[in-house]
C-alpha cells in the first residue's frame, strides 16, 4: 500500500508531510526547546527571534541571536519589543534546558537546540503569557493530531457492530435501529457537540477530559457509517457463502463477525482515512470556541483563540501558525485518502 | 396522483424521526448536571413569578417522563418559554432563523451554480491539466478549516476597510433607502458567503465529477455515442440528467453540513444566525434556549432532507416505481 501511494507525487509528498509531523509530536519534548508550560510573563507576545549568521563584522558566525527588551510606550499605548544587543546568545545543538521524560521513560535535560538559562530563543514568537509558541505548536500536535484517531477506533466498531446487526437481522430490528441512527444524524453535528462539549463538568482533569471528548467526537460520527454498513450487509447477507456458513450451524454472531464484516473491509480503510480530517477540524473547531481542550493544555484549535482579537490578527501573525499546521495535516490527509481510496477501489463502485 | 402520494408518504415518515430527536436531545439536556434554571435564579430582573411559572411549564418537580411530555406538548403549541435575559425565547428565534436560511440559501445556490459546471468540465476533460488544477484546488478548499479561513478574511476586511466587520447590517440601517438596505445587507454577506462558498464548492465540485465520470462510463451513453451523436448531445442530454439524481440527495445533507459549518463562520464575523444563538446559549447554559434551537436546527435539516426528496420523487421516475 505504502509504495503505491509513494507512486502518485502529491500522496507521496502528503505523506512524507505526515511522517515528519507525527515524528515531530513524538519527539516533542527533545525538539521543542521549551517544555508547554515554561512562561516568561515579561515577554508576552514578543515576536520570533532574528537569529542571525553574519555578525555585526560582516563575517559568517555560528547562528546567534538577541533576547528582547520590553517597553512601554505611553504615546502609542502599547509594548513594544526592541533587540537587546549588549549580549549575544548562540544557538547550541543538544542545549541542556529544562528537565523532561525522553519518550516518558529516560530523564534527561538535553534539547535538539536551545541558547543559554538567560537567553531566549522564540522561533515563532510568543503568545499572551510569554510561551514559545513553536514549542507549544508540538504539544498542541500531540493532541490535535491525535485525538481524531482515537475517535476513530472508538467509532468504527461501534458503526460495524451496529450496522451489521441492523443489516443481517432486517425487519423490525432493523426498523428501528435504522430510525434510531436517521433521528441522530437528523441533529447537526456541530450543535451536538457543542452541546455535549458544554455538559461536561469543569472540574475534570486534562485527561478525564481529553478521553470525553474522544468519546463525544465518536457519538456524532457512528451513525452515518453504520447505515453505510447496512447498506453493504444487506446486499452481502444474500451471497451463498453465508447461506453455507448458516448451513453449517454458524451462529448469527459469528457470521456476522467472522463472514461478513470482514467484506467490508476496504470500505472502512476508506472511509477511515477520509474521515481522520473532518475530526482534526471537528477538534480545533471546538477548541476555538474554548469548549474542548482547556488551558494550559495546548490544542491546534485552543491556541488558534487568541487569533480571535483584531490586535492580535494585525501585529501578531505568528499566532496564525496554528491554523496553517491544521490545513497542512488536513490536506495531507485527503490526498492520502482520495490515493487509498483509488488504489483499494478504482471503479469507484463504494459510494458514501 | 402517484407522485403526491409518495410526497406524503415520506411527509408522514418524518414524523416520527422528529420525534426520536426531540426524545434524544431532551434527555442529553435534561440528565446534564445543569440546573436548567440558574441562570434564570441569579438575574435580579426576573421576578419571583416567572420563576414559578418557569418551573409549573418545565414540570421540574415531576419524574422526567412527566416533563418530556410536559415540555413536547408546550413546544408543538409554540410555547417555547424564556430565555436567562427573560426574553421570549420564540421572539429570538423569529429574529436569528431567517438569518440563517438567507445565508445558507445564497450558499447552496451559488455553489450549484459554480460547482454543477467544474464538476462537469472536471469530468469531460478527465485526467487533463485543467482537472489535475481542480482537484488540487478542492483538495485545498476542503482542508481549510472554516473558522481560519474566517480569521484570514477578517485581516483582509479590517486592512482593506472594504467590507463591515460583524453582524448582518449596519448601525443606521433603519434610515438607509431599499437600494442602500440591500446593498448594506450584500456588504455584510459577502465575507461569510465567501468561507462557506468555498468549502461547501470543493466537496460539491468533486461529488458532481464523480457521478459524471459513473455515468459517463455506463453502456447507454456508449450507445448514444455509437448512434453518432454529438459530445455535446451526449453529456447535456443524456448523462448530465443521470449525473444530477444523486447530488438532489445529496442536498439535504449538504444543508446539514452548512448549519454545521455556519455555527463557527457566523461565530467569527458575528453574524446573527442560529448557529451563533446556539453558541452563546451553550456558554451561557440557557437551558431553554439551547433545547429549542438544537430542535429548531433539527427540524430545518429533516425538512432539508425532505425537499431534496421530494425533488427527487419528481426528478426520478425509478423511485416511484421501486415502491409497487
Amino acid at each position: 500500500m505504502i509504495k503505491e501511494i509513494m507512486k502518485d507525487k502529491y500522496a507521496s509528498i502528503a505523506f512524507i508531510i505526515l511522517v515528519v509531523m507525527y515524528l515531530m509530536i513524538l519527539f516533542a519534548d527533545f525538539i521543542a526547546p521549551y517544555s508547554k508550560d515554561f512562561s516568561d510573563r515579561n515577554q508576552s507576545y514578543a515576536p520570533p527571534s532574528k537569529i542571525f549568521v553574519i555578525d555585526e563584522n560582516g563575517k559568517f558566525s555560528r547562528p546567534y541571536t538577541y533576547n528582547y527588551k520590553r517597553e512601554f510606550v505611553p504615546e502609542l499605548y502599547q509594548a513594544v519589543y526592541t533587540l537587546d544587543k549588549s549580549h549575544k546568545y548562540y544557538i547550541k545543538p543538544f542545549n541542556r534546558g529544562e528537565e523532561y521524560k525522553f519518550l516518558g521513560l529516560v530523564k534527561t535535560n538535553i534539547h535538539l537546540f536551545g541558547v543559554d538559562k538567560t537567553g531566549r530563543l522564540y522561533l515563532l514568537g510568543t503568545d499572551i503569557n510569554g510561551r514559545d509558541v513553536f514549542s507549544r505548536l508540538l504539544f498542541g500536535g500531540r493532541i490535535s493530531l491525535t485525538i481524531g484517531f482515537l475517535s476513530l477506533f472508538i467509532l468504527f466498531p461501534i458503526g460495524l457492530i451496529y450496522g451489521g446487526i441492523s443489516g443481517y437481522f432486517g425487519g423490525w430490528v432493523d426498523n428501528i435501529m435504522m430510525r434510531f441512527a436517521e433521528a441522530v444524524m437528523a441533529i447537526p453535528s456541530f450543535y451536538l457537540l457543542i452541546i455535549l462539549a458544554a455538559i461536561l463538568p469543569s472540574n475534570m482533569t486534562s485527561t478525564q477530559r481529553f478521553t470525553l471528548i474522544v468519546v463525544i467526537l465518536a457519538l456524532i460520527g457512528w451513525s452515518g457509517f453504520a447505515r453505510v454498513v447496512r447498506g453493504m450487509v444487506l446486499s452481502i447477507k444474500n451471497e451463498e457463502f453465508v447461506s453455507a456458513a448458516k448451513t453449517i450451524g454458524a451462529s448469527n454472531l459469528r457470521i456476522i463477525l467472522k463472514h461478513i464484516l470482514p467484506q467490508t473491509t476496504s470500505y472502512v480503510i476508506i472511509a477511515m482515512t477520509l474521515s481522520v480530517p473532518s475530526y482534526i477540524l471537528a477538534e480545533s473547531g471546538l477548541s476555538f470556541l474554548g469548549l474542548g481542550i482547556q488551558q494550559p493544555d495546548a490544542s491546534w484549535g485552543n491556541m488558534l483563540k487568541e487569533a480571535q482579537e483584531y490586535i492580535n490578527i494585525l501585529y501578531r501573525p505568528w499566532l496564525l501558525t496554528p491554523g496553517f499546521l491544521i490545513f497542512v495535516a488536513v490536506l495531507s490527509f485527503n490526498l492520502i485518502g482520495d490515493t487509498i481510496r483509488d488504489i483499494l477501489d478504482p471503479k469507484g463502485k463504494i459510494r458514501e | 396522483m402517484n407522485i403526491i402520494k409518495y410526497i406524503l408518504k415520506r411527509i408522514i415518515q418524518t414524523l416520527p424521526l422528529l420525534f426520536i430527536v426531540s426524545i434524544i436531545s431532551f434527555f442529553i439536556i435534561r440528565l446534564s448536571p445543569i440546573d436548567p434554571l440558574a441562570e434564570l435564579r441569579l438575574n435580579p430582573s426576573i421576578s419571583q413569578e416567572t420563576l414559578q411559572k418557569e418551573t409549573q411549564r418545565l414540570g421540574l418537580d415531576k419524574p422526567i417522563p412527566v416533563q418530556y411530555a410536559k415540555w413536547a406538548s408546550s413546544f408543538v403549541r409554540g410555547d417555547l418559554g424564556v430565555t436567562s435575559s427573560g426574553e421570549r425565547v420564540a421572539d429570538k428565534l423569529k429574529e436569528r432563523i431567517p438569518n440563517t436560511l438567507l445565508l445558507t440559501s445564497i450558499v447552496i445556490f451559488m455553489t450549484w451554480l459554480v460547482g454543477v459546471p467544474l464538476g462537469i468540465l472536471g469530468a469531460v476533460f478527465h485526467k487533463s491539466q485543467f482537472d489535475r488544477l481542480l482537484t488540487v484546488l478542492s483538495s485545498i478548499g476542503m482542508a481549510i478549516p472554516s473558522f481560519f479561513f474566517a480569521i484570514l478574511l477578517l485581516i483582509f476586511a479590517v486592512k482593506t476597510s472594504l467590507f463591515p466587520v460583524g453582524g448582518l447590517t449596519s448601525f443606521d440601517f433603519d434610515e438607509m433607502s431599499l437600494g442602500g438596505k440591500i446593498l448594506d445587507l450584500a456588504k455584510h454577506l459577502v465575507l461569510p458567503v465567501t468561507v462557506l462558498f468555498t468549502i461547501s464548492l470543493s466537496g460539491l465540485q468533486r461529488q458532481m465529477r464523480a457521478n459524471m465520470l459513473d455515468v459517463m462510463d455506463s453502456e447507454y451513453i456508449k450507445f448514444a455515442r455509437a448512434k453518432g451523436l454529438s459530445e455535446w448531445q451526449v453529456i447535456f442530454k443524456h448523462a448530465l440528467r443521470n449525473a444530477l439524481n444523486p447530488l438532489i440527495t445529496l442536498l439535504g445533507f449538504e444543508f446539514a453540513g452548512l448549519l454545521s459549518g455556519a455555527a463557527l463562520t457566523e461565530y467569527v464575523f458575528q453574524y446573527p444566525g442560529l448557529g451563533r444563538l446556539i453558541l452563546e446559549a451553550v456558554m451561557k447554559s440557557d437551558i431553554n434556549l439551547v433545547m429549542a434551537s438544537l430542535m429548531m436546527g433539527s427540524i430545518m435539516l429533516v425538512l432539508g432532507n425532505l425537499l431534496a426528496d421530494i425533488l427527487l420523487i419528481i426528478t426520478d421516475p425509478r423511485i416511484r416505481g421501486v415502491g409497487k
